[in-house]
């Protein structure tokens, strides 16, 4: 059985005469690293807000499957404890929040859920060293507000970390790489790379293929206007670095044509 | 010895025939000056009369008519019997404290432990210090709650029979903290006018916590008037928690004045309460002084909760800072009015002021007013206020993380009151304010 599965996704906004997916079929297995690249607005994002649950989003057809199971019917927090985790484009600030009692609450609600132990203090403490050794974050930022005064960079490791300390089944990344500079760039991707195993997926949505040199996606996939209109190995991701989105455009449209 | 309160005639002349029929019934009767006072604080109350909404400082509180209703109002010591067992669940865990516990606004000494105080160290009734520390009391009586342009201050003075008082001799250290549990306990609708007075000498040190409570349903009012002072170098943490329930309204007035490089902290939380008006005010009498305000309050129900703040800058080269925080919710309602004052040669204050308020739904309300008033050139004073929701792109990314809905609102609503709370020195008091407010956010969400 595939990790995700999703199946003709059509997608709107609540409320609003506005349709974003047209359509999306994608399969993902463990142990894979998909990426999807796409120019602005083509819903790339909306793919992975679907995916994470946000509710102003509206599915008109389809459906997502997770390990066979209907994502669509699952709240946000009950996705996070079945293993789906989103790094978001944007991490929120939020003020008064410390990271520690944020990640023990996080860590024990999703531990709880997959029928493991509460950590302990001291043990959760220590999961939490370990963790930002591994991915590379200063500890101090454990000591700080969740996001608050981060850096950019800073914003983007600290999802890294927080899916490091979560450890789920699906890791989406909606756009981690985009506004990071080159030392960033490359330890958001050894994170990464060090939490590549069998039992994970990864969905990378990206703007650039640079992010891609780092880390080896095993599938490419093109949206264009709500839809995957192509799909390739990783060489797809070089050709769209050095030829652009336009030849993918019209292939789509005579395709759609024929 | 009792007085009820005549409802055919106007509020106002309820109290001054109370007055006059027991005229001589009052805090050490025999203070030539402190009769003076209530003479003309009767006086006074008469020509200002109880406030209406007309008044601008009172636009948004309807005290008058929490007033007018049938009140008893007590002109002697009232008996009430309250067991030791009543007042255990107002305790604060962990708190080792000098207490002392005041029933309908006289201390009750076998429910008190004041403990072992220092050398020359005072905590006892005002009345009680009136007879053995007469210059104490003649020194500061009177001196910081102004009653000229305050009714109900002058309404307190009028009828000034006891509370509580602190005197901290210079360069004295008192450790542990002294708490005051005010307690209501009746059968009847009271109207109760304690009156307390702090003071802290040059140097010296002292922690002061307050908190209201009651063991009666009946409906009370009480319209309290403390009074701080904190000499050059002294330092006063003032600490009260609002709690007496649904059915208890009161105006709470606060003044306290600071001299040369003395720091006083207050902090008021509004946990319960059918009406409450809080008036603070601090006046910074010296160069190099410090002065903290905060105020938290978590709305229920029909809750009103109004909080007057004046912070005087009247010397130069001071700091204040001011942060009033509201979370409401079901239909309550909020008041925030804060003024700094700087007068003309104050130069170099350092002067900030915010209210933030969460409101959770449509019903509640908050009415949000932060004023500046500066004559002087040279400083940097700013305010302002913010009012809005939990913020839900916050509420989703927590939930994206495995915390329920309810657990995220709770933890983000904590982490909104966390700046306030984290300002109250002593740890156990922490610890009850985060449970008190803990346990309100559970009933929100």
């Amino acid at each position: 059985m595939a990790l995700l599965e999703v199946k003709n996704l059509h997608v709107g906004v609540e409320d609003e005469d506005i349709k974003i997916l047209n359509g999306v079929d994608l399969t993902l297995d463990t142990g894979q690293l998909h990426a999807i690249m796409g120019p602005n607005g083509s819903g790339k994002s909306t793919l992975a807000a679907v995916l994470a649950g946000r509710e102003e989003y509206e599915v008109l057809e389809g459906e997502i499957l997770f390990d066979g199971e209907d994502l669509l019917e699952l709240e946000p927090e009950e996705r996070a404890e079945k293993g789906v985790f989103l790094a978001f484009q944007y991490p929120v600030e939020l003020p008064g929040v410390s990271m520690t009692n944020f990640l023990k609450e996080a860590v024990n609600s999703v531990r709880e859920a997959r029928g493991q132990e509460e950590l302990s203090s001291a043990d959760f403490l220590q999961y939490m060293r370990e963790r930002a050794e591994l991915v590379n974050i200063d500890a101090d930022l454990t000591k700080r507000s969740v996001n608050e005064g981060f850096s950019g960079g800073e914003k983007k490791r600290n999802e890294i970390f927080q899916l490091a300390m979560l450890e789920p089944r699906l890791a989406i990344l909606d756009e981690t790489d985009s506004g990071l500079d080159i030392d960033a760039l490359t330890n958001v991707a050894e994170g990464v790379n060090k939490l590549r195993t069998d039992e994970r997926g990864f969905l990378v949505i990206t703007h650039y293929e640079r992010i891609l040199r780092y880390i080896t996606p095993d599938r490419v996939h093109v949206m264009l206007d709500g839809k995957l209109v192509q799909s390739g190995g990783k060489e797809l991701a070089t050709k769209l670095e050095e030829k652009g989105y336009d030849w993918v455009r019209e292939e789509a449209a005579a395709a759609a044509a024929a | 010895m009792t007085t009820a309160l005549d409802t055919d005639v106007r509020p106002e002349d309820r109290f001054i025939s109370a007055f006059e029929v027991n005229h001589g019934q009052t805090l050490n009767g025999t203070s030539a000056s402190i009769s003076q006072q209530r003479e003309d604080a009767i006086e006074r109350f008469a020509e200002l009369g109880i406030p209406t909404n007309d008044l601008e400082l009172w636009k948004y509180t309807n005290i008058a008519k929490i007033i007018d209703r049938p009140y008893t109002l007590p002109l002697g010591a009232e008996p009430a019997s309250v067991d030791p067992s009543q007042i255990e669940p107002f305790l604060i865990d962990g708190m080792d404290a000098h207490r002392v516990v005041l029933v309908n606004g006289r201390v009750d000494e076998s429910l008190s432990d004041i403990g072992e105080l220092p050398p020359g160290v005072v905590v006892s009734s005002l009345a009680q210090a009136g007879k053995d520390h007469p210059d104490v009391v003649e020194e500061h009586y009177g001196k910081y709650a102004d009653f000229e342009d305050e009714a109900m201050t002058a309404l307190n003075t009028a009828f000034v029979q006891d509370g509580a008082f602190v005197y901290v001799p210079s360069g004295t250290v008192v450790e542990k903290p002294i708490f005051f549990l005010h307690v209501t306990s009746t059968d009847q609708d009271l109207f109760l006018q304690p009156r307390h007075l702090f003071v802290v000498e040059d140097g010296a040190i002292a922690k002061i916590v307050e908190a209201q409570h009651s063991l009666t349903d009946t409906q009370t009012f009480t319209n309290t008037v403390g009074e701080a002072f904190v000499g050059e170098k002294g330092n006063l943490d003032h600490y009260l928690i609002q709690d007496e329930g649904p059915n208890a309204s009161q105006v709470h007035t606060r003044a306290a004045q600071q001299k040369d490089d003395s720091v006083y902290s207050t902090q008021t939380i509004t946990y319960t309460g059918e009406v409450i008006r809080n008036n603070a005010t601090v006046e910074a009498d010296g160069s190099f002084c410090e002065s903290n305000l905060f105020g938290l309050c978590v709305g229920k129900d029909d809750m009103h909760v109004d909080n007057h703040t004046r912070m005087d800058h009247v010397q130069p080269d001071c700091n204040s800072n001011e942060l009033y925080k509201h979370v409401l919710n079901d239909e309550s309602t909020a008041v925030f009015n804060g003024k700094v004052f700087v007068s003309r040669g104050s130069q170099r204050i350092d002067a900030y002021q915010q209210n933030d308020t969460i409101v959770l739904n449509n019903e509640a309300q908050i009415y949000t007013k932060p004023e500046l008033e500066i004559y002087a050139d040279d400083v940097v004073c700013s305010h302002g206020a913010t009012t809005g929701q939990l913020d839900d792109e916050g509420i989703f990314y927590l939930r994206s993380r495995g915390l329920s809905e309810r657990r995220a609102k709770i933890l983000m609503l904590q982490a909104f009151t966390e700046e306030v709370i984290s300002e109250l020195s002593i740890e156990p008091l922490r610890d009850y304010v985060t449970d008190l407010v803990r346990s309100r956010f559970a009933t929100y969400v």
